[in-house]
């Protein structure tokens, strides 16, 4: 379940474009943050995994701002306004564990991706504007695009078993 | 307060958040709530757009009171419970200085008790941030002052049977004039939170709820979506906030009180000339 996006608060393209790509920063923001616990936490190949999906977020980031052309507002980059809650696509800080495995931390990217897809359709399917539509499903087919590509990647894992935060060799500190 | 996720548009923000974050990387748990108060932390910073140089983070032991070595802002790793000494010292030699204390159950309510009522009473204008795990984490999971009585764990077998420390009531109760209350798995509102008690002048007092996945993995289920609003507006009210509080079974989040009192500020200086100063202790 994710909450669904203010629709009326779109009021032009630029200001979507801004959106969709201060959306992405902030899911490539929490990927670098997720990756660097993973390696204090030695836990180096769900901490590439992270890296990983933070390069993908920043990518298509790129491919969106290329659209843009000279439609963002003054040419100044996207941010959030930083009390506002998160955005669709990024991770919740209690969604990991230092023990995670490679298949749950691809599960997570899954859900990110799907969750931002749903958002994009949403606003697609509400939206007056058919400028904004066309951009929105151009944007939710892309994050399903990275739906499959998360899917394809998790074939390569086993999903993790039964016991699989139980630490055998437990840390006397956390340092 | 509006929880609707609509995302903003700010093209020119003077700071950043990653302005207030050090190149140390956090040794926390992963899935610790103090990461998600880190982060409001530096995006509060940056919605108040103070400059780094212009803050000072303080905190006492403990798992939360790692957080000055995370950020880009002056910072003091203080000694257990005395992170409130320290920080009313810093304030009134630097007035200038925006002060945030950080502290955990543990330290901030038990050996640090004592500070946080005269803290209160005091009203000094600085801003103490309580992550609270209901645990002592660091040393690996004894009950604190705000952990369930019943709560039964090898390490105190049967639960501590010991009724829990209510820091917002003993907040009111001692004069502080802003408290509040959020969660950790909500970023956006520890920030909102954050920017609110560094707005309001006096002691503010904002307790976090923010779990310990590793000492209370039982948190991470107990504690998803249990989160509302104060089912009150916030008030100026003692009595009425007081009433509220009798009610409150510690997951309503929001601002429950602000009150205007003055802060408390040193007398003028006097003449510092030391020959003044001779002929004042001779006297």
């Amino acid at each position: 379940m994710i909450d669904l996006p203010d629709v009326a608060s779109i009021c032009n393209t630029a200001e979507f474009y801004a959106q969709a790509l201060a959306i992405e920063i902030e899911a490539s923001d929490r990927y670098k943050l997720l990756a660097e616990q993973m390696e204090v936490h030695n836990n180096a190949e769900v901490a590439d995994i992270f890296h990983r999906m933070a390069a993908l977020e920043i990518q298509h980031h790129d491919e969106i701002l290329a659209r843009t052309g000279d439609l963002l507002l003054g040419g100044k980059k996207a941010q959030f306004s930083w009390i506002l809650p998160d955005g669709p696509e990024v991770t919740e800080f209690d969604k990991v564990h230092y023990l995670m495995s490679p298949y749950q931390a691809l599960e997570i990217a899954k859900r990110n991706e799907e969750r931002a897809a749903i958002w994009f359709e949403a606003i697609a399917k509400h939206t007056a504007d058919p400028e904004i539509r066309r951009v929105a499903e151009q944007l939710a087919s892309e994050e399903r695009e990275h739906v499959s590509w998360v899917e394809n990647w998790m074939k390569r894992y086993r999903p993790a078993e039964p016991g699989w935060d139980e630490d055998w060799d437990p840390p006397i500190y956390s340092e | 307060m509006n929880l609707v996720p609509t995302h903003g548009f700010e093209a020119d923000q003077t700071y950043q958040p990653a302005d207030y974050k050090s190149d140390i990387k956090p040794v926390w748990c992963p899935g610790c709530g103090d990461h998600a108060v880190l982060l409001a932390f530096q995006r509060a910073m940056a919605e108040l757009a103070l400059p780094p140089e212009k803050v000072a983070v303080v905190s006492g032991i403990g798992c939360s009171s790692r957080i000055p070595a995370y950020t880009n802002t002056y910072g003091f790793h203080g000694v257990h419970g005395r992170s409130l000494a320290l920080a009313t010292g810093l304030k009134i030699a630097r007035p200038d200085l925006t002060v945030i204390v950080a502290s955990g159950d543990g330290d901030g309510f038990s050996i640090g008790g004592n500070h946080f009522l005269h803290a209160c009473r005091r009203n000094v204008d600085l801003t103490y941030i309580v992550m609270d795990n209901r645990i002592y984490g660091m040393t690996k999971g004894q009950p604190s002052p705000t952990t369930e009585p019943d709560w039964d764990t090898a390490i105190a077998p049967g639960g501590s049977g010991v009724s829990p420390f209510h820091p917002m009531l003993i907040a009111l109760a001692s004069g502080a004039n802003f408290i509040g209350r959020s969660s950790s798995a909500n970023v956006a509102h520890c920030a909102r939170m954050i920017v609110e008690a560094v707005r309001t002048p006096g002691f503010s007092f904002l307790q976090i709820l923010s779990p310990c996945v590793t000492f209370r993995p039982d948190q991470r289920e107990a504690w998803k979506g249990i989160f509302r609003d104060h089912p009150q507006p916030e008030t100026d009210d003692p009595g009425l906030a007081a009433h509220y509080l009798m009610n409150d079974d510690g997951f309503n989040i929001g601002i429950l009180y602000r009150a205007t009192r003055g802060c408390y500020a040193p007398a003028p200086h006097q003449d510092l000339d030391p020959a003044f100063l001779e002929k004042e202790f001779k006297a």
